[in-house]
């Protein structure tokens, strides 16, 4: 397997504060890779570094053989990389309809007719609620649109961003269902960080640990599994306890 | 005051609210897209006429297409502010792209005074003068005018911004921005997009208003009952832009006849005031407070 996508040596700050310190991690091609670490560690700092939100001070983002950190945001997700961000940001005032209508802005009519038909097939609860404002929407069918609106551009690559947070159990079971499902019927390549690790382990093929913006620790995910036991701390897999999610609300910041 | 005569004096007021609500419909934009006040939206409208007048009475041109050619050079002209003025403010603090809008104000009303001059002008239209009479009521046609095309252009944007993809995608960039520019939406060009929009609608304003007003470069401060239409209607709405402009225009005309001057002079921001301390967040406002 080739890589798709390669990080070396990535710095990121947010002001003063270095939030990662030197990541190197690569993406293989039709690979599902979890990312794991305590809150804070910095994996959705990654996340916005390769999605082009965030640009590091230092270091590569490789996609597809070339780099694209720097590169505007909106440019990036033209390239095939559709991130979704912690916290499903949808477009509440728009008809869930209209929402993954979006997700397909650079595409043709034709194509973003057959992924809708696609979309709808793998959450059927979406196409129950597809004239309602997206703002009106459940927790869980919110990121069922968030990734069904990432799916709509017919990436490459996916970054997910936590879709299992504050979902029941029986929901992070469909959730990790589609991701798999995703991977497997539709070969997009995925990215997905976690809390939950036991879940994230389930679905993916090879694992990173973060802690305090560093890789501690890379495995295929049956090792990373066996490994859970010890390093429970880094995999938190202890209680999920509150979290402060909605630390960047301050969306003027987002950059 | 008979019924003919309070038909006639709610026409007069209704066109007249159209100009307003247009005016603030141009608010709304820019301030969806970019959460500033652009201050010199009357002047843009201002400079809307005084193109009218280039293109209608210096060119010769029909009506038809001087309206066509003033809305599309203004368009270009709001794209070109933008690109020139806005854009190279971005991360600047909001106030400091007020005040850069208020003074833009100040360089196109002295822009317009050197070019075209101090004196009042009259743009050649089709409309002025002309009379419908229905028994004792006669209206004039460019009361009509200003309310028919009002009503069309309305039409036309409310198609745009829900079917047409662009004008959704700018709808989704005002709610969510993160999000837009994840799905590849680029903010950049719909702030472009909606510069050029308000630009462009300021234009038809002015060639709507034209009819009805003379043609000088101090005609811009209209713009302030605008504003205070745009903040009554919710700032973020532009229906309630639309509405709140043509109550104004209303309210103001009946004022003119029942209240002393002054009073009558100020009854558009008393309007404001009361709703501010009725209900700051506007008419209209939206549900979900904005994100960006
Ligand atoms: N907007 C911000 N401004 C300043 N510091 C931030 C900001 N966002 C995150 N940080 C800091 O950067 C570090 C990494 O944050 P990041 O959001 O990447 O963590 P995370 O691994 O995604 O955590 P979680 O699991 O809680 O989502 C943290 O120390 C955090 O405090
Ligand atoms: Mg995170």
């Amino acid at each position: 397997m080739a890589d798709l996508l390669g990080v070396q040596n990535v710095e990121t700050f947010y002001g003063p504060i270095m939030a990662l310190r030197g990541v190197s991690m690569k993406v293989r091609e039709g690979q599902v890779l979890a990312l794991l670490g305590a809150n804070g560690a910095g994996k959705s700092t990654l996340l916005k570094t390769i999605s082009g939100t965030m640009v590091p001070e230092k270091g590569r983002v490789e996609f597809q053989g070339k780099s694209i950190e720097g590169t505007p945001p909106h440019q990036v997700a033209r390239l095939g990389i559709a991130q979704v961000p912690e916290g499903r940001e949808v477009f509440p005032l728009l008809t869930t309809e209209q929402n993954l209508h979006m997700g397909g802005y650079r595409r043709t009519r034709a194509e973003v007719a057959e992924s809708l038909q696609r979309v709808f097939a793998l959450f059927p609860a979406l196409y129950a609620k597809r004239t309602s404002q997206a703002g009106y929407l459940s927790g869980g069918q919110q990121q069922m649109l968030a990734i069904g609106r990432a799916m709509m551009s017919a990436p490459r690559l996916m970054l997910l961003d936590e879709p299992s947070l504050g979902l029941s159990p029986q929901l992070v079971g469909e959730i990790a269902e589609t991701i798999v499902k995703l991977n497997r019927d539709e070969s997009v390549t995925i990215m997905l960080v976690e809390q939950n690790a036991r879940m994230a382990l389930d679905v993916a093929d090879y694992g990173y640990v973060l802690e305090n913006g560093r890789i501690v620790m890379e495995d295929t995910s049956s090792s990373l599994r066996d490994a859970t036991d010890i390093k429970e701390f880094y995999l938190g897999m202890k209680e999920q306890g509150v979290r402060g999610r909605r630390r960047w609300k301050q969306r003027k910041t987002w950059r | 005051m008979d019924g003919a005569q309070f038909l006639q004096v709610l026409i007069v007021g209704l066109s007249q609210g159209c100009v307003y609500g247009l005016i603030a419909l141009g608010f709304v934009l820019i301030y969806k897209a970019t959460e500033v006040v652009n201050f010199a939206q009357g002047d843009l409208m201002m400079i809307g006429m005084f193109v009218a007048f280039t293109f209608l009475n210096v060119l010769g041109m029909p009506y038809w297409l001087g309206l066509v050619c003033t809305c599309a050079s203004m368009a270009l002209i709001g794209a070109l502010l933008e690109r020139a003025l806005i854009r190279p403010m971005i991360g600047e603090p909001t106030f400091a792209v007020l005040m850069l809008t208020v003074g833009l104000g100040f360089i196109l009303r002295s822009f317009a005074s050197s070019v075209w001059g101090a004196d009042p002008k009259a743009i050649h239209n089709p409309f002025s003068g002309e009379v419908l009479t229905f028994g004792d009521v006669s209206l004039g046609f460019e009361n009509i005018a200003v309310m028919v095309g009002t009503a069309m252009l309305c039409i036309a944007l409310g198609l745009y911004f829900r079917y047409a993809r662009i004008g959704v995608s700018m709808q989704a960039a005002s709610q969510n921005q993160l999000a837009a520019v994840l799905v590849g939406i680029s903010v950049n060009r719909i702030t472009s997009l909606a510069w050029a929009l308000s630009a462009g609608i300021a234009g038809f304003a002015g060639v709507m208003l034209a009819p009805v007003s003379l043609i000088d470069p101090q005609v811009g401060f209209i713009g302030i009952k605008a504003f205070a239409a745009a903040i009554i209607g919710g700032l973020g709405s532009l229906p309630g832009a639309l509405i709140a402009g043509i109550a104004i225009g209303v309210i103001e005309q009946f004022a003119q006849i029942a209240l002393p001057t002054g009073l009558a002079t100020a009854s558009p921001y008393l309007v404001m005031l009361i709703m501010l301390i009725v209900r700051p967040s506007g008419l209209f406002a939206s549900v979900q407070r904005k994100k960006v």
